[in-house]
């Protein structure tokens, strides 16, 4: 392995000093970094280890209600936070039914946002690919893309965001706290990731030395509690990325929509807000005809990107599913199997 | 000079015989607290550590290597090219047998396939050796790969799988397929597949002169011992390997692969002890793999539902420079009763390493092609699948027209029915849907394995305290050998578990065979059993013919020999011990030698296999298309089982590879690269806990008196086999979709 700097920081400034230097990256669980770097696709010449920082570990609910999370809580933390979880089950779900529990348990949430894409051809330091190699070409395009971008990708780079904490957090309007070398400012997370467009090697708007330090999710989003849900379709019954996913939200009286929030997952280079469907949605009836139409809406600008045209229709009907979990309630707890279609007792038809 | 046996601090109570008995691992202490020495737990003093760099293109030549760069990087000792590689007393090209497989050794700047090793750094730490490789940043002239099961000419393999015929006629299928009342010709795809045990291909090799000694995982000492020594010109005696336990096999470890022998030239050319584990990704493509099928089965029955003709053929593909043909048609010799039967195979050449064999080699292939063509066949004659089944059970073997040596599949087919609750269920698909509203679907599978036989030799001893050893150079792969082969051996010396030794697991002690073929347990237990049944009569000779002994003239009548002690047949009051035979002989040991072998007149006789009947139940998402097996329940028939919490485990291991080949598993490769895309265990998918939520495995007692004296058929594969068609015939009862194309995945479901 190529020799690297690893520095420790002590203050949230020294860290931001020490990332601005040219070729450095952050370092937290490195439940993705340390893959990246041991296969060659990355190779920093400085590691910023930042999990000695303080105060990056708390869930706290701010004056305005707001949810602050600490860029280095994990995974399981935050997913098993009861408090947390009664306010925001579709996030909590979305996290348990990621990775695995070992993963879940190192993994933070800053590094979540942060992590890379799946895409192979990205991993496989022979292939082309855009956004490891600026300029490089696409073997993904031509390639094996079953599971690649069907929203917003581009003839360089077909590759998919793979969170799944994003989704529900895009579709809660959650910003994102950065400090940087000029100070501190929020992003709103569905501006974080950048879609590919001409430069796919650039994979947020985080500028060199920037640090997420925090995420919070505004006071309103608990308001979707009761009817709030995350569900992801994968190849096999756990440890699998998405193939598509669907976060779904609504704020229900007696029946009717009054606001509505769908995200997809697995589907492009970031987390998919579906703000058409959202605005169908809202002022209807909740019903399956409604459904299906807003799941129409969400998808009237995908197309495929290679042997992948099912995802299309899969989106679709993953919407329409999320949606009637969505609307017949939140469960009380998370099953066994979170996000899970074999989730027993949560199946429903529409 | 042998590793020390495992020891369990729990004595294991005997009830009677050893054999039949539930013990637990031996072995099993030594695993979960991590003091089982695996081959890359060894740091013998002075180690370097070597790693590879392999090709990252699939055709073409190396053109250049910056070995400047890497010699440059601090700690890098060595770096070893086919420019500078020692030579062989041996061409790796060199075939004279079909058990050797030709290896990539640097013999040339040629490359044929993705991920072929290049050249070996050698360092003082495996950082450095890391770094060295990526350092080499090869040149390629890049010729365009073949890799699709289309590409290039196809051919008629000589033989398939190890020297069986490429076809095989029996009576006139198209004559058959004509008349028949009901047809069926329908194809099937199985995908590429790498062997993943949990311990990569590793090797610690040190060499002292001319004397080599070997840590690496093996599941045939003997072969590796023989193939080195003809690689590197020294007699197999100057090679001492050791393979206490193997992180799995599967068949990689069948054959000393590339990659672990160039870890012994690594270490004669540095002249120090060297380590060279394979990373993940670099188990794709040097050391085997099992080569994708394209199966095309058609089918005649009368109008009774008897099947009138079956037609198998298999195109399959193998490497550009070396044979290795996946017998996937041959599933279809043994199973149905039908007058005319036709298996045959062609094959192309592609671009890959050379396929080899992989749990089940065309069993596994053959079987799902085989049992879902049977599934559709029975729906296209309007039959339940276990009707149809038992209507077209073979009594004889059917294109041999042997007689089985024992065959309790009906019995299979009942237990395992019962078990599962078949009966009831709806014979049109999409009927059954759980209160979720899930769809349900119920499949079935007929499973079989040869039961096989090869060669090996024990040592058996008796001490004068008391005490027994068996010597036999057997392989514990995670299966149990260590446990189970023990038990035989403390049957075979009539004394209990903790009164003897077992040593196992090195090169210097006689030869156990192949741990391959499920005949691994057959193979060495017979040998074992010979010799314990050898240095007995060798002990009954001394006593018998000692005039001091109560056994004296006892030879006539004949002892029997039981904890420790022999007894007059016929008056077990005249008995005596081991221990006081020896002393009064003024022996402090007596040894024996045992061999075994396939008896060649039952095998002219008999046909030979293993059998079983799976039962899968799996729900689908009607909307969204996700399967998940619900519950898989297996009843197989192997002939004597020597430890059935061991047998157990394998079972249910093959039938979740079987979950595995229908559902999950498959190598991605880029078609236009001959790269391999998901060479990791992240995106290579085999199940995971969540996807066998259940899976029991029932084993029906079976006699048989024909394969070995110890009765035993083997359970090491099986498992795969009628499970993956059981699963496939379940989602199509589930959906109606009859997916063709393995593994089932969702957008075939959904967009089908």
């Amino acid at each position: 392995m190529k020799s690297f700097e690893y520095v420790r920081p002590t203050t949230v400034r020294e860290a931001v000093a020490a990332a601005s230097e040219p070729g450095s990256a952050y370092l937290a669980a490195g439940s993705n970094l340390l893959d990246l770097m041991k296969g060659g696709v990355v190779a920093p010449d400085r590691l910023v280890d930042i999990t000695h920082l303080t105060g990056l570990d708390r869930i706290e609910t701010l004056a305005n209600g707001s949810v602050r999370i600490g860029a280095l809580v994990r995974n399981a933390e935050l997913a098993h936070d009861a408090h947390f979880a009664s306010h925001f089950p579709a996030v909590a779900e979305a996290l348990l039914s990621g990775a695995t529990a070992q993963l879940r348990n190192a993994a933070t949430v800053g590094g979540n946002l942060l992590q890379r894409t799946r895409c192979g051809y990205f991993y496989d330091a022979a292939s082309a690919c855009n956004k490891r190699v600026a300029g490089a070409g696409c073997d993904a395009r031509g390639g094996d893309n079953r599971l690649h971008a069907v929203l917003g990708w581009s003839e360089n780079c077909i590759a998919t965001h793979p969170s799944d904490f994003c989704v529900p957090l895009v579709a809660f309007d959650t910003v994102v706290e950065v400090e940087g070398r000029a100070g501190k400012r929020d992003i709103p997370l569905d501006q974080l990731h950048c879609l590919p467009a001409d430069a796919p090697e650039r994979d947020t708007v985080l500028e060199r030395g920037d640090m997420i330090v925090a995420i919070r999710l505004p006071a309103a989003a608990d308001r979707f509690a009761p009817h709030s849900r995350y569900l992801k379709v994968r190849e096999r019954t756990s440890y699998a990325f998405a193939v598509v996913s669907a976060a779904a939200a609504l704020r229900l009286d007696a029946g009717r929509i009054l606001e509505a929030r769908v995200a997809l997952g697995g589907v492009a280079l970031k987390p998919w807000r579906a703000r058409e469907a959202e605005l169908l949605l809202a002022g209807n009836q909740a019903d399956a005809a409604l459904f299906h139409r807003a799941a129409t809406a969400a998808l009237v600008d995908a197309k495929p990107s290679g042997d992948n045209g099912f995802k299309i229709e899969l989106a679709r009907r993953i919407i329409v599913r999320a949606l009637s979990l969505a609307a017949s309630g939140t469960p009380a707890r998370v099953a066994a199997l979170p996000a899970s279609a074999f989730a027993s007792g949560v199946t429903h038809h529409v | 000079m042998s590793e020390s046996p495992p020891t369990s601090p729990m004595p294991h109570i005997r009830h009677g015989s050893n054999i039949g008995q539930p013990l637990t691992r031996r072995d099993g202490i030594l695993k979960v607290t991590g003091a089982a020495r695996y081959a890359a737990d060894n740091h013998p003093n002075g180690l370097a550590y070597a790693v590879l760099a392999l090709s990252s293109i699939a055709r073409g030549r190396v053109a250049f290597l910056d070995v400047q760069a890497a010699k440059s990087h601090p700690g890098v000792v060595e770096v070893i090219t086919p420019a500078n590689r020692p030579a062989l007393a041996e061409d790796p090209d060199a075939k004279t047998n079909p058990f050797m497989f030709k290896l990539d050794l640097l013999q040339s700047d040629r490359v044929r396939y993705a991920n072929q090793p290049i050249a070996v750094v050698v360092a003082e730490t495996l950082e450095a050796a890391t770094e060295g490789a990526a350092l080499l940043a090869p040149k390629y002239e890049v010729e365009d790969p073949i890799v699709a099961l289309d590409a290039g000419e196809s051919f008629v393999p000589p033989s398939v799988g190890v020297g069986n015929p490429s076809e095989i006629y029996k009576g006139d299928v198209a004559k058959k397929l004509a008349a028949a009342a009901n047809r069926l010709d329908v194809t099937y795809e199985t995908p590429p597949q790498y062997h993943n045990p949990m311990e990569p291909h590793a090797i610690v090799a040190a060499w002292d002169g001319d004397m080599l000694s070997i840590d690496t995982p093996s599941q045939a000492l003997a072969m590796a011992q023989g193939r080195l020594a003809g690689l590197f010109g020294i007699s197999p005696d100057n090679i001492h390997i050791r393979s206490p336990f193997l992180g799995g096999g599967f068949g990689s470890k069948g054959f000393i692969s590339g990659p672990q022998v160039l870890g012994v030239i690594a270490a004669r050319m540095v002249g120090r002890p060297v380590k060279l584990v394979l990373r993940r990704e670099q188990m794709f493509g040097p050391v085997g793999h099992r080569a994708p099928t394209r199966q095309t089965i058609r089918m005649g029955t009368d109008a009774q539902g008897k099947l009138t003709a079956i037609a198998h053929h298999t195109r399959t593909q193998s490497s550009t420079f070396d044979d290795f043909f996946e017998p996937a048609s041959d599933a279809s010799h043994t199973l149905y009763a039908s007058p005319a039967i036709s298996t045959s195979h062609d094959a192309v050449r592609v671009d890959t390493g050379t396929p080899l064999f992989m749990r089940a080699p065309g069993e596994a292939t053959g079987s799902i092609a085989l049992e879902s063509a049977i599934d559709e066949m029975a729906n296209a004659c309007g039959m339940d699948p276990l009707t149809f089944r038992l209507a077209n059970y073979a009594d004889v073997e059917p294109i041999s027209g042997k007689p089985f040596s024992s065959k309790a599949l009906r019995e299979c087919y009942t237990r395992g029915a019962e078990r599962f609750g078949w009966a009831g269920r709806p014979l049109r698909t999409g009927q059954m849907r759980d209160r979720d509203g899930l769809l349900v679907g119920w499949g079935m599978g007929t499973a079989t394995f040869p039961a096989l036989m090869f060669q090996a030799n024990a040592k058996a001893t008796l001490r004068r305290d008391g005490q027994g050893m068996m010597e036999i150079g057997a392989h514990d792969m995670g299966q149990g050998a260590w446990t189970a082969l023990a038990q035989i051996a403390a049957d075979a010396l009539a004394l209990d578990m903790e009164a003897i030794a077992f040593r196992s697991g090195t090169s210097d002690l006689p030869d156990a065979g192949i741990a391959g073929g499920s005949a691994h347990t057959a193979t060495a237990g017979m040998a074992i059993h010979n010799a314990g049944a050898a240095v007995i009569a060798a002990l009954a000779d001394l006593a018998t013919s000692d005039a001091k002994s109560p056994l004296f003239g006892a030879g006539n009548g004949g002892v029997i020999a039981r904890g420790g002690c022999l007894y007059a047949r016929n008056d077990e009051s005249r008995n005596e011990s081991f221990a006081d035979i020896l002393s009064r002989a003024g022996r402090d040991e007596i040894s024996a030698q045992g061999q075994s072998a396939a008896d060649p007149s039952a095998q002219e006789t008999y046909a030979m296999h293993s059998h079983g009947a799976v039962f899968a139940e799996v729900k689908v998402d009607p909307d969204l298309g996700q399967i998940r097996t619900t519950r898989v329940v297996g009843a197989f028939a192997a002939g004597r089982i020597i430890n059935p919490r061991m047998v157990e485990s394998q079972l249910l291991g093959g039938m979740i590879w079987g979950v595995s080949f229908a559902l999950h598993e498959q190598a991605h490769m880029d078609r236009r690269s001959g790269r391999i895309i998901n060479a990791n265990l992240g995106e290579y998918y085999i199940p995971v806990n969540a996807d066998v939520p259940s899976v029991e495995a029932i084993t029906v007692e079976e006699v048989d008196s024909h394969v070995n004296a110890l009765g035993i058929k083997g359970v090491g594969e099986i498992g795969i086999t009628g499970t993956a068609g059981a699963i496939a015939n379940a989602v199509w009862h589930a959906t109606g979709i009859r997916v063709r194309k393995f593994p089932i995945t969702l957008d075939q479901l959904i967009t089908g």
